[in-house]
This record gives C-alpha cells, sequence and structure tokens, in this order.
C-alpha cells in the first residue's frame, strides 16, 4: 500500500471543531510557498472557542509557517483564514484591527527592548484599543500580577530573565483581549528550570477557557490542557486525535516515528 | 596675532559656522529620517526613491552642490532665497548642508535600524499597531538609540564640511575668513592653529558628549 495514502487519517476530525464548539478560527484550503519549498499543504482546521489544540511535527513541517500565517505575519498562497467570522484581511487597517484579537507568544519572547515591562504590556491597549492611560497601567498591573511578574514592572526585559520575560509576553497579548492566542514554542528557548513557570501560566489560561493554539513539544502540556492535538508532518496535516489517543495508539507512520524519537528524549 | 584679531570679526565667522551647523543638522535629522523610513517602507517604489536618494547625495561632491545650487538652481533657473546676494548664499549652504548630510544620517538610522532584532517589528504588528505605530513606537527609537554614534560622527563631519560653504559664502564663515586673511596678511601658522582650535573647541565636546549617550542609551538585549 502507498505509504502516503496510508498515512492520511483522521483528517475529517480537523475541520469540525472538537467537542461541537462554536468555530473561532477556520483555516481552509491554505497553501504556501517559500520559493519551490511547499510548506502548507491544503491545510484545513477548525478550532472552537474556548478549545486548546495543541501542533506537533518534526522540524521543518510548517508548524510556525501555520502559527505565523493565521496571524497572518505570513502571507498564503490560496484559501482563507477566518477568525470568529471575520475573514483576514490581506493588510491595511482592518487586519491590524483583526491581529489586535489574535495574540502570539513567540519562542524569543520579543519584548519591546526598550521599553519598562509595564509599558510593554500598555502599548496595545493604549495604542490600538485607544485605553486611557490609568484604566492602561491599572490592567497591566493586574495582569502582570496574574503571571507572578508585579515585582519587575518598572524594569527592562533584558533584566528578566527568560521564564520572567516569556511570561511577561502572555500579558502583553492578553492585555489585548484577544480571542485566540497563539503559541510558537513558547518554552524552547527557556532553560530547563523554568519551562514549568511558562506551562503554569499557560495551563491556567487553558483552564480559563481561551482558545488556544500552541506549537509544542512539551508532552506533559498536551496531556495536560489539549483538547485536540494536530500532527503535521511535511507542511500537512497528517494525524488530529485527542492526547490520549495520539500518544498512546497513534495511527499514520509518520505520528509513530515522530513519538518513537521524541519520547526517547 | 593680535591685530588680526581686532580687524577681523572672528568670532562673528565661527558664529555664521554654528549658524550653519545648527540649521543642517536640524535639516539632515528631519530629512535623513524621511529618507530612512522610505528605505525601510514595505513599498517598493518609496524604496527605490530612498536608495537614489542616497546614492546621488552621498556620491556627489558637496563642493558641486554648494556651487550648483548658486550657479544652476539661483541664477540659471532663478530660484532666488533671498533678494540679499549673501543671504540668499547662506539659505543655500544650510539647505545644500542639509540634503547631502541627510544621505549620511539615513544610513546612520540603517544601521541603527539593523540592531534591532525582526522579532520587535513582529511583536509590534502582532498586538494590532499598523505600520506607523510600529515605526513610531518600536522602530524608530531603537533605531535612533543604537545610531546615536554614527549620527555623532555625522554631526562632526557636517560641522566640519561648513567650511565648504566658503564657495558659495565668501569670507563670513570661518574657512572663507581664514583665507581672506591669509591673502591680506600673509600665511601665518597662529592663525591658521587659532581657527584650527575653533573647530577643536566646537567638534571635541560633541565627540565625547555622543560617545557618552551612546553607552547610556544603548538598548540593552
Ligand atoms: N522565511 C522563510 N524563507 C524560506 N524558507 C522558510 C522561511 N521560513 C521557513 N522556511 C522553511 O519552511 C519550512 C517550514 O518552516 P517552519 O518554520 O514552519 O517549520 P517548523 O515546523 O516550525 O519547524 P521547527 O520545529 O524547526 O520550528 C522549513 O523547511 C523552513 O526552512
Ligand atoms: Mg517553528
Amino acid at each position: 500500500m502507498d505509504a502516503a495514502q496510508h498515512d492520511r487519517v483522521d483528517l475529517s476530525k480537523g475541520q469540525k471543531a472538537g467537542g461541537n464548539r462554536e468555530p473561532m478560527v477556520v483555516v481552509k484550503d491554505v497553501n504556501k510557498h517559500f520559493g519551490d519549498l511547499h510548506v502548507l499543504r491544503d491545510i484545513n482546521l477548525t478550532v472552537g472557542r474556548g478549545e486548546v489544540v495543541v501542533v506537533l511535527g518534526p522540524s521543518g513541517s510548517g508548524k510556525s509557517t501555520l502559527c505565523r500565517a493565521i496571524n497572518r505575519l505570513e502571507t498564503i498562497e490560496g484559501g482563507t483564514i477566518t477568525i470568529d467570522g471575520k475573514v483576514l484581511p490581506e493588510e491595511g487597517k482592518g487586519l491590524a484591527q483583526l491581529r489586535a484579537d489574535v495574540g502570539m507568544v513567540f519562542q524569543s519572547f520579543n519584548l519591546f527592548a526598550h521599553k519598562t515591562i509595564r509599558d510593554n504590556v500598555t502599548l496595545g491597549p493604549i495604542k490600538v484599543r485607544k485605553t486611557s492611560k490609568s484604566d492602561a497601567k491599572k490592567q497591566a498591573e493586574a495582569l502582570l500580577k496574574r503571571v507572578g511578574i508585579e515585582a519587575q514592572a518598572d524594569k527592562f526585559p533584558a533584566q528578566l530573565s527568560g521564564g520572567q520575560q516569556q511570561r511577561v509576553a502572555i500579558a502583553r497579548s492578553l492585555a489585548m483581549g484577544p480571542k485566540v492566542m497563539l503559541f510558537d514554542e513558547p518554552t524552547s528557548a527557556l532553560d530547563p528550570e523554568m519551562v514549568g513557570e511558562v506551562l503554569d501560566v499557560m495551563v491556567a489560561l487553558a483552564k480559563e477557557g481561551m482558545t488556544m493554539i500552541v506549537v509544542t513539544h512539551e508532552m506533559g502540556f498536551a496531556r495536560k490542557a489539549a483538547d485536540r492535538v494536530v500532527f503535521m508532518a511535511d507542511g500537512q496535516i497528517v494525524e488530529v486525535a485527542t492526547p490520549e489517543e495520539f500518544f498512546t495508539s497513534p495511527k499514520s507512520n509518520r505520528a509513530k516515528d515522530f513519538l518513537g524519537k521524541i519520547l526517547t528524549h | 596675532m593680535g591685530d588680526i584679531l581686532s580687524k577681523y570679526d572672528i568670532l562673528g565667522a565661527f558664529w555664521v559656522t554654528i549658524q550653519l551647523s545648527l540649521l543642517a543638522a536640524i535639516g539632515a535629522l528631519v530629512l535623513g529620517t524621511i529618507v530612512a523610513i522610505l528605505r525601510v517602507s514595505p513599498v517598493g517604489v518609496l524604496r527605490f526613491i530612498g536608495t537614489s536618494y542616497v546614492n546621488i547625495f552621498r556620491n556627489t561632491p558637496l563642493t558641486l552642490l554648494m556651487v550648483f545650487s548658486i550657479l544652476g538652481i539661483s541664477f540659471i533657473l532663478g530660484i532666488s532665497l533671498s533678494q540679499d546676494l549673501s543671504r540668499n548664499a547662506y539659505w543655500w549652504a544650510a539647505i545644500v548642508l542639509s540634503v547631502y548630510h541627510a544621505a549620511f544620517v539615513c544610513e546612520a538610522l540603517r544601521s541603527g535600524v539593523n540592531t534591532i532584532p525582526t522579532g520587535q517589528a513582529e511583536a509590534a504588528r502582532s498586538i494590532g499597531l499598523t505600520f506607523n505605530q510600529s515605526l513610531t513606537e518600536v522602530l524608530l527609537p531603537q533605531a535612533f538609540r543604537g545610531a546615536i554614534a554614527p549620527l555623532g560622527s555625522v554631526l562632526i563631519a557636517l560641522i566640519k564640511n561648513t567650511t565648504v560653504a566658503a564657495v558659495i559664502l565668501g569670507t563670513s564663515e570661518a574657512a572663507g575668513l581664514l583665507a581672506q586673511i591669509t591673502e591680506n596678511e600673509g600665511a601665518s601658522l597662529p592663525t591658521f592653529f587659532l581657527f584650527a582650535l575653533g573647530f577643536v573647541i566646537l567638534t571635541l565636546p560633541l565627540g565625547i558628549l555622543f560617545t557618552n549617550l551612546s553607552r547610556r542609551l544603548a538598548v540593552k538585549r
């Protein structure tokens, strides 16, 4: 039997939001090339309101590109991406407005290096949401408290540890009141002892009902917080399953192969 | 030496040098920032305009631009900035110095932009800032702070380059006056050193100031 054929299983699960939820993010027939490289191939994925989807896959499979496409940091060639019923526009003010509804947490934190922690968190609300300075400040204090960084509000990013910076980055995204949060390997640049503190914040967020798309290799997080696992390889979604199903009995050979490699680590 | 000091208005000439430097520094900073924004803009045509500007003005001798402003623009095209010939030359000198050094300010700022990791712009866009907001809130402040040292070098070069304006200003600024004194009184080392000292007094503190600022304002990463 053709291996590729055999590998493509369970795709229908990607197109329907888990647990009959109302769709929040709908990715439909999305394609993307980098030169000759076909990095996203006919991607179809629906993420429901309040759902947590973990995206897994080998390096170069297109996980980051998919995340970035949902925030339109990358353009797409075909298909559509819809956020809470609104199609992501090509560019301009409409795009900026829709982006404000989509939080993004990067592997490298990307805090604004010239601004204090507090100003990092208040910038978006003040400039994009037109929140008053004093309200934005109060909100920032509350968010920083929630991620456990309230004592560092007047410091600059470079003065914080990686784990602290990443928690600030999460607070900065939350300050916009996003409808969905994207995480692209939020813990892979961290020293091992700091991974836990960031994952704890993310688990709490998931429990509170935030819609999340998380690229991560942290199996613990996937088991604890994910509703579904999406497995990608070579720009395709190869398998969609619950974490339990996926980790105990993966269906595709690619997934078995992949799990074999990361679990032996 | 004493009679040279009383016969010629050396302080006045340096005052003109300072005025020209100030006017041109402001002009070059504003214009150079605009050209730098053109060069990083997502619109191809604007980037082309910015690149062309830098290539043209960085590669044309300043003396030629000075002469062109008076002979070409003022005399042949008849565009004058003042009825008074020496005022006209003064304003053209300030404009030419601005336009010329804007190309260098642009390149200094671009080197500042290159100190900014790409993730900064992506983070700015991802919280919903528009292109303009990303520029003014995130990119330009970091670019300026990363460009302080090269901007200081441009300012010092600009102050020294005001001497080139002598070709159109005659004797009203420092270099022109030195040439006149030399012609009238004969060449003298003390006079020469006096003028050189004048420029050192103008530029040396600036050099120290900018080195200091660049160290204090550097963005820690
Ligand atoms: N800007 C770019 N230009 C050209 N090729 C790119 C670009 N960004 C990514 N790629 C390529 O596209 C493919 C998919 O990249 P992507 O970053 O989405 O993979 P990934 O699944 O996130 O991998 P990793 O686990 O290493 O982060 C890779 O082969 C990568 O080299
Ligand atoms: Mg990646």
